[in-house]
């Protein structure tokens, strides 16, 4: 079976778009029946991961691969890289300025949120080259 | 899945204002005139107000049922309140009720402060996973069965308040009067088509306890020879101030301002909101308010006064204070659902998930062939409406209007809206 292919560009001036490209992600889901668990996890993993993209780096791509037995997605970003990804994953922890805060963003759950929702999260990230965060999410 | 609105052929032009319209994207037209979907469709008369030539109607039980029983109880909704000018004592509308014909009232408003009042206690004791969802409105909870299936056990387990008041009505009905439960006729006076599909066809009840809904508009030409004010009306109000406020968006969460409550109205509104919290974007929050109709139930399209007039005069009734003293916790049986709110896909293209991959890509593919105008020319709300409804066998390529220009020898003409500057065709 060929696996379903979906890509997006993530704006990074745009918050009010952050969100479109999971929300989209989730209805074409919704068509294809997959378990509304399933959904909910890349739902959450996918918006995280797009946020992420618009405060920190400035956009990028996002790819989702759908195949018979999960769901995987791919966040390429040509931001500033992570410095230290421990940190990055450890609750709480947040780089955000206070404008950033202030809009609701920036509590320190964006890449814990997201590993806890995925089974499989890999990070490959390079200073000032980029990111980029690949979610599987089994069904 | 029976529905309460139905389509009048002779007044439909076969104009596409509804099927543009409809939240759920349940109508499309065909053969001039607009047929709804009914596996889509969720009562919730947007399609009813969208229509100019009034070709989309909402249905009711006819009020001559009443003659039907030995013995008959009236549940007026508390949008009914609000229909009338200059009311400020609600006893004229309940002892105009009675000269109407019905035997008894109970308002639906005194149910409703008994919810209020358990929602407050069982929010207090985080009897449950939050969010809450109002099960209020009905058109609102078929909509998450249909498309946010994450959601429904967060949907209170409580019955919308004119099912508790029908419960509550008819037992004391029976007591009373020592007749069979038969001869007792519950009659509620709804705002809207969803409740009327809602009382025969409850989703959380395994038996419908409303005999008949019948539409407000019926009542109201009906109610006002009737009324009058008067000095030494008897005392029929048993709701307090929290109840009455259900009728409008932001009075069923007024009660709740100690927690974390979102009042929400309009369709498209409640479906971003939904997606919002499937999402977790909103973790805070801890009771959700839900009406499809703007500004809630006065908005409904049984209602005959304009929805935001109503509003200001229910909120004149309302307060903070419900009428009743707190619900026995041995009682609460009585205010939960019997039944499993069960998930019920409209939209999965194929049960083979190989093949329903292969059909979201033929559809997608198609959809960027299409001018991606959303112009409703076909019949379909937009264009990837039109793709899926190619690719499931429903419609044709060659219904999209600039499709069929392409096949057309030697013609371009182009409606005035889609020309470019500086051409010349008509």
């Amino acid at each position: 079976m060929e696996a379903l292919r979906l890509e997006f560009n993530i704006d990074g001036d745009d918050f009010q778009a952050a969100g479109e490209a999971s929300s989209k992600t989730k209805r074409a889901l919704k068509k294809l029946g997959l378990p509304p668990d399933t959904i909910r996890r890349v739902a959450i993993c996918m918006y995280e991961g797009e946020i992420n993209m618009v405060i920190h780096a400035n956009g990028g791509t996002v790819t989702v691969e759908v195949d018979e037995t999960a769901v995987k997605i791919t966040l390429a970003d040509r931001g500033p890289g992570i410095p230290d990804i421990s940190s990055a994953l450890t609750e709480g922890f947040s780089t955000a300025t206070n404008q950033i805060r202030e809009l609701g963003f920036g509590a320190g759950m964006g890449l814990p949120n997201m590993r806890k929702y995925c089974d499989d999260m890999d990070i490959k990230t390079e200073l000032n080259v980029g990111t980029t965060v690949t979610m599987t999410v089994n069904f | 899945m029976p529905i309460s609105v139905r389509l009048d052929k002779e007044k439909c032009k076969g104009c596409t204002r509804c099927v543009k319209q409809c939240p759920v994207e349940a109508i499309r037209v065909r053969f001039g005139h607009a047929k709804i979907l009914e596996n889509k469709c969720i009562d919730c008369g947007q399609c009813v107000r969208a229509c100019p030539q009034r070709a989309k109607k909402a249905v009711a039980d006819p009020l001559e049922r009443m003659d039907d029983f030995k013995h008959t109880i009236v549940l007026p909704a508390p949008a009914l309140y609000g229909q009338f000018h200059n009311l400020d004592n609600i006893n004229v509308v309940l002892q105009a009720l009675l000269d109407m014909g019905f035997d008894e009232v109970f308002e639906v408003a005194a149910a409703a402060d008994m919810i209020s009042d358990l929602t407050a206690r069982e929010l207090y004791e985080r009897a449950f996973e939050k969010p809450v969802i109002s099960s209020a409105c009905p058109a609102v909870v078929r909509l998450i069965r249909q498309r946010f299936p994450n959601l429904i056990p967060h949907i209170s387990r409580h019955i919308a308040p004119v099912e508790l008041a029908a419960k509550i009505a008819r037992e004391r009905a029976v007591l009373r009067t020592g007749l069979s439960d038969s001869d007792i006729g519950v009659f509620f006076v709804t705002p809207c088509p969803a409740k009327v599909t809602e009382a025969h066809n409850p989703i959380g009840l395994d038996e419908p306890v409303i005999n008949y809904a019948v539409s407000m508009a019926d009542v109201y030409k009906r109610l006002l020879p009737l009324m009058k004010k008067s000095d030494n009306l008897p005392e029929l109000r048993t709701s307090g101030l929290v109840g009455v406020g259900w009728a409008v968006a932001g009075g069923e969460s007024a009660p709740l301002k100690k927690y974390n409550a979102i009042a929400c109205d309009g369709l498209d509104n409640v479906i971003k909101l939904l997606d919002s919290i499937e999402d977790g974007q909103l973790p805070e929050v801890d009771y959700i308010e839900l009406s499809a109709c703007v500004p809630g139930c006065v908005g409904g399209c049984f209602t005959v006064e304009n929805p935001f007039a109503a509003r200001s005069r229910i909120v004149r009734f309302t307060g903070s204070e419900t009428a009743n003293t707190p619900v026995d916790i041995n009682d609460v049986h009585r205010f939960w659902r019997t039944k499993r709110i069960k998930h019920i896909p409209s939209t999965i293209l194929d049960e083979d998930f190989g093949k329903a991959i292969q059909k979201l890509k033929q559809i997608d593919m198609l959809t960027l062939k299409l001018p991606g105008l959303d112009c409703g020319s076909c019949g379909t709300p937009g264009c990837h409406a039109l793709a899926q409804d190619v690719i499931l066998g429903y419609a044709d390529e060659s219904d999209c209007i600039f499709n069929a220009r392409d096949s057309m020898d030697g013609t371009d003409y182009l409606p005035p809206p889609f020309r470019r500057q500086g051409t010349e065709n008509s």
